[in-house]
């Protein structure tokens, strides 16, 4: 737990003087694709109040200088699977970014979607010494959360503090200077494979870059593609991707819950393929430029030329109508809305206030998706694309790219997480410096 | 068909990413077409031969420049010399002309002008038409030192001017004598200015012991002033000798050096009249 608490220290202080460089990249290592974004940090924005702006989610203080997107190599369900693969994918983005930012950067910041995230919700009591709380107080409460036994090669990806509470006052966001008895803190945890962590990190590193921050696909995501008023009021972000589907939930702009569901577009994609008995590149095309989920009369006369690379004249000239391809296409994607449906429902999403879907990822593009959504996950589904940031381009605004703009705000202004706070002065090793400094201030 | 790995290969990467650092780049920019530009000259300078041949070079365009007609001077005029001081000072220079401007070391010249002591001050410069104009400021013979060295001229800083064969050939100019006389020529000079009546009686003035003067009348009469304020001395005796003819007495001597007593000394015979007057000696 310790290392864990000074390597994410490490990476939050890299990042820091990554800032202070002012260039930073952002990885979105994707199943279906990897995208590489340079982010300039100039200080505060240029943007005025006046343009009715303001400072939103600290989207104006950088600017995308860079942007790249390469087809995602030796990635499966969002997890590495063959490294040098993945190692070259990365170097093609990282490179091309480069070139487009005209600058070098040495930190990245990198978000994955899989590795079977797991959430915990966590508790932690202290009783205050007197009774006012102090920083000392919020780290001690912190400190006294009892972490559950989150299983042998589990790494902690987010610890946030969610929510304090000071006696019977809950809700609280910040608790200090307030005076009570007791104070609570409840924390979520979302643990990861560590198997998965290592082979990214170590993909990075020998890439000659550094990491200085990793997040969970799901979470930012949510983050980019959920408004205000839904992060504050309660909502689900499902972020469709090419391996694996992640969902994140948000209340009072905290993230609560993440998971990922191991079903995503290439499965759609791989069935196409199976069921038409054409290659993936083909079915991959067919997909996207056909695909569908709602099938109508007009769709029967609609035929699309699939072709094939046989030689055979039957088997080139084959011809398949639109129904058929929806007919396909349409199982498989119910069964990844029902999969995350299943998902919510066992984290209790039924039981929040307000219960907004918001499909975003590269899936979510699939025309009449929203229908199909509305049937499966409730009525209140919208399709959600990432927030606006300056400089982007236009070919990376889609909702594919969300979880890339959401990690770029998770750069600028990340949340607040355990290993943010201070360690409790009680918890420091026996051996500590501070601790024999204190001795000699308290004795002499 | 094999489809071309559209990855970087890692050495590609590695050069494009230092190829972005700014101060490798910098340095690639700048600072190798500087080295490259040094080593070259380096190395061709290395060669003695060439070194000497480039510097022959530039001298000789240096002197085809300075040798243009238009730099070129032809002949020297001085001004405000007597004749025979202008013919001293044309021996002096000594400068073979035509000659370029930029071989004339006119500080040079202008001091050893200003060491004659004739001089007292030379201006001189390149005139336009290739004149080398010497202006002098002669200095002015205002009295007449028969000093150690025998007869001089000295100007009104006691500076000497030239030397005098005999005192008639600047009988206008007063004669001052006496070891250190040249150091007080202006008290002298103001000296004799108040001499008035006396003036025409004047011979000359004697330093005594660098110190004080002495007025030398004809009939060998003197007058001894003091060393401190002579001027108002001499005034007193004008006015003794206008209002009692004290130099138709028969007296050689006025001795002024104490302010307070004047003293005359009488000669021989007056001398003597007076006993004779006074009974104090058959």
């Amino acid at each position: 737990m310790t290392d864990l608490y000074q390597s994410q220290r490490a990476m939050r202080n890299m990042r820091r003087a990554a800032m202070q460089r002012g260039v930073i990249a952002i990885l979105d290592i994707g199943t279906f694709k990897i995208a590489c974004l340079v982010l300039r940090f100039d200080g505060p924005s240029q943007l005025g109040e006046r343009d009715g702006v303001g400072p939103m989610a600290g989207q104006s203080s950088f600017r995308v200088i860079g942007a790249a997107t390469t087809r995602s190599r030796g990635v499966r369900f969002g997890e590495i699977d063959a490294m040098a693969e993945t190692e070259r994918a990365v170097r093609t983005a990282v490179q091309a970014a480069q070139k487009m930012a005209n600058v070098r950067v040495d930190h990245v910041i990198a978000c994955f979607s899989g590795a079977r995230p797991r959430s915990y919700g966590l508790v932690g009591e202290h009783m205050l010494t007197d009774r006012v709380v102090t920083e000392q107080d919020v780290a001690r409460v912190l400190a006294a959360c009892d972490v559950p036994d989150v299983g042998r090669d589990r790494e902690v990806l987010h610890a946030q503090p969610v929510n304090f509470a000071l006696d019977h006052r809950s809700g609280l966001a910040d608790p200090r200077g307030q005076s009570g008895n007791k104070l609570t803190c409840d924390m979520h945890l979302l643990t990861v494979d560590a198997m998965v962590v290592e082979s990214l990190l170590h993909c990075i590193n020998r890439c000659d870059l550094e990491v200085a921050g990793l997040a969970s696909g799901a979470y930012v995501s949510g983050v980019a593609s959920l408004v205000e008023d839904e992060q504050e009021l309660g909502a689900a972000c499902i972020d469709m991707g090419g391996g694996a589907t992640g969902l994140s939930i948000f209340i009072k702009k905290h993230m609560i819950y993440a998971d990922s569901v191991r079903l995503g577009g290439d499965h759609v994609t791989s069935d196409i393929s199976k069921g038409l008995q054409i290659p993936l590149t083909v079915a991959e095309r067919i997909k996207t430029r056909h695909g569908g989920v709602h099938a109508t009369g007009m769709d029967d006369r609609e035929m699309i030329e699939i072709g094939g690379d046989s030689g055979d004249w039957e088997k080139d000239r084959r011809q398949v109508s639109r129904t058929e391809l929806i007919g396909i296409m349409r199982p498989r994607v119910e069964e990844i809305l029902e999969e995350a449906r299943a998902r919510l429902d066992a984290a209790g999403f039924d039981h929040l206030p307000s219960q907004q879907i918001v499909l975003t990822g590269g899936g979510s593009q699939i025309p009449g998706l929203d229908g199909l959504a509305a049937k499966i996950l409730g009525q209140r589904v919208r399709l959600g694309r990432p927030l606006r940031v300056q400089g982007l381009p236009q070919a990376a605004t889609g909702p594919a790219f969300s979880s890339a703009v959401g990690l770029c705000l998770f750069a600028a202004h990340p949340q607040d997480e355990w290993w943010d706070f201070d360690i409790p002065a009680d918890r420091y090793p026996a051996r500590s410096l501070k601790r024999a400094v204190k001795w000699f201030k308290d004795n002499w | 068909m094999t489809r071309r790995d559209p990855a970087p290969s890692r050495l590609a990467y590695r050069l494009q990413r230092l190829w972005l650092t700014p101060l490798f780049r910098g340095f690639l920019r700048h600072g190798v077409p500087a080295l490259a530009i040094m080593l070259f000259f380096g190395i061709w300078l290395g060669n003695v031969q060439r070194r000497d041949a480039l510097v022959a070079q530039f001298e000789a365009l240096k002197s085809q420049v300075e040798h243009r007609p238009e730099f070129m001077v032809t002949m020297m005029s001085v001004d405000g010399a007597s004749p025979a001081l202008g013919d001293a000072i044309r021996k002096m220079v000594d400068i073979s002309f035509p000659i370029s401007s930029f071989d004339l070391k006119l500080k040079a010249i202008r001091a050893r002008i200003e060491g004659l002591d004739a001089v007292a001050a030379a201006d001189i410069r390149v005139a336009p038409g290739g004149v080398l104009q010497v202006e002098i400021r002669a200095r002015k013979p205002v009295m007449v030192w028969r000093g150690p060295a025998g007869l001089e001229m000295v100007d009104d800083t006691g500076h000497r001017v030239a030397t005098l064969a005999t005192r008639d050939a600047r009988a206008d100019l007063p004669l001052i004598v006496g070891q250190g006389a040249n150091k007080a020529v202006p008290e002298a000079r103001a000296i004799l200015a108040a001499a008035g009546p006396l003036a025409p009686r004047i011979r000359g003035l004697v330093r005594v012991g660098a110190r004080r003067w002495d007025v030398v009348l004809d009939r060998d009469q003197k007058i001894m002033l003091p060393a401190t304020d002579p001027v108002a001395a001499l005034e007193r005796v004008i006015a003794l000798d206008q209002a009692q003819g004290l130099f138709s007495h028969d007296i050689t001597v006025v001795d002024m050096r104490l302010p307070d007593r004047p003293t005359l000394r009488l000669s021989d015979q007056a001398f003597a009249a007076r006993q004779k007057a006074l009974g104090l000696k058959p």
